[in-house]
């Protein structure tokens, strides 16, 4: 219960200026990844063979393993951004906030792992 | 969280039944949604059966002749009974629309009615519109001139800006798409939803109005405006045949459009 006029509760604590950025960043990665998983789900389907060698030669190659993190990590940007709206539709208050940080947390998680794959592969171990 | 089921107390239970009159031949089924704030029971669903000859074409006609002659205690809002004011908005046949202008034979046999999803009921199919109001008076929808008015005429704009805002400001604030606008369900404490967010563009494109900036600024907000996710419910189901998502569309290309 509050005394606080309909109109105050509407105008809160005001606009936060934000949002645009993040709009704007999912739309971009969204456009980027058109080319990028083309690429990765020709390049993977057209392999010769799916053998450990082979696979691990073809990531060691320079441009397949560039194009690999590229691919990661906007797939991941795009995923971490998607997955914020989603948290910030349905969580309320306190848990909001730290869903948000968490799922943050594991994205970034995510990020360091699939890089740290992909560059032991082709630079060797 | 948010909440997908209504409280326990405010699932309708099963209510009335009025049969028609003994010789009705064309019989329509109108399943309405009654509640009542001073009885302490949960709402329920009352079952009226009309002579369809008997009465005019369109779902307001029904809930009249209903209040009239069968249930005087049958409380709805309605006005203009031509699609203008914005009163009779509910929710028929699954879809929120303006009960003077719904037909209830394009509906068919049977007309379930209830109040507009998601918003508190007062009485019936009376739902409180407090906040709606209150984020439609939030956007300030008034003409912000920094320039003096000409001396011997009025604002003049050219026929394109004038055609600008001819959709938008036909909006008639019925409630019908805010209220179907299921991030509008889940965080209409923060997102002004799509009635409001419309109002705001109509005045963001008036050629006339110095505040574009100003209103952008108030609008620029993760949550007053970047809920919507173009689920197009709005669209989809305004009576009036407006475009709220678009307008939505055109300020979010309007806030990418300031910083590049």
């Amino acid at each position: 219960m509050s005394m606080k006029s309909p109109l105050g509760k509407v105008l809160g604590l005001g606009s936060a200026k934000e949002g645009t950025e993040h709009w704007w960043t999912q739309r971009v990665t969204a456009v980027a990844m058109v080319p990028l998983m083309l690429w990765f789900v020709i390049s993977t389907l057209t392999m010769p063979s799916y053998d450990f060698a082979a696979v691990s030669a073809w990531i060691a190659t320079p441009l397949n393993a560039v194009l690999l993190l590229l691919t990661s990590g906007t797939l991941l940007y795009h995923s971490a951004l998607g997955t914020q709206v989603v948290i910030e539709d349905y969580v309320k208050g306190f848990a909001k906030v730290v869903t948000l940080i968490l799922a943050r947390f594991a994205y970034f998680a995510l990020g360091a792992a699939a890089a740290f794959a992909i560059l032991r592969v082709s630079l060797g171990s | 969280m948010a909440e997908f089921r209504l409280p326990k107390n405010s699932r309708p239970t099963e209510g009335k039944h009025y049969p028609a009159p003994e010789g009705a031949t064309n019989v329509r089924r109108f399943v309405v949604y009654r509640y009542d704030p001073d009885a302490e029971q949960p709402p329920r669903m009352d079952t009226y059966d009309i002579d369809a000859d008997n009465c005019g074409p369109m779902v307001l006609d029904a809930l009249i002749k209903i209040k009239n002659e069968i249930d005087p205690s049958l409380t709805f809002r309605r006005s203009c009974r031509e699609g203008i004011c914005g009163s009779c908005a509910m929710n028929i046949g699954g879809g929120n629309t303006l009960a003077c202008i719904k037909s209830a034979e394009d509906i068919g046999d049977t007309v379930a009615i209830y109040p507009l999803p998601h918003m508190p009921v007062i009485k019936d199919l009376v739902p409180d519109l407090t906040n709606f109001y209150a984020q439609y008076a939030s956007i300030k929808p008034w003409l912000q001139s920094k320039t003096p008015p000409p001396p011997t005429t009025e604002r003049l704009q050219t026929k394109e800006e004038q055609e600008r805002i001819d959709e938008p400001s036909a909006c008639i604030l019925c409630a019908c798409c805010s209220t179907s606008c299921p991030s509008y369900w889940w965080n209409s404490d923060r997102y002004l939803g799509p009635a409001a967010l419309m109002a705001a563009y109509r005045w963001l494109v008036d050629s006339r109005d110095d505040a574009t900036g100003e209103r952008l600024d108030e609008l620029e907000d993760p949550f007053k405006l970047y809920r919507c996710h173009t689920i197009m419910n709005c669209t989809q189901t305004c009576p009036k045949g407006l475009n709220p998502a678009k307008a939505i569309a055109e300020t979010k290309k309007l806030m990418a459009k300031r910083r590049h």
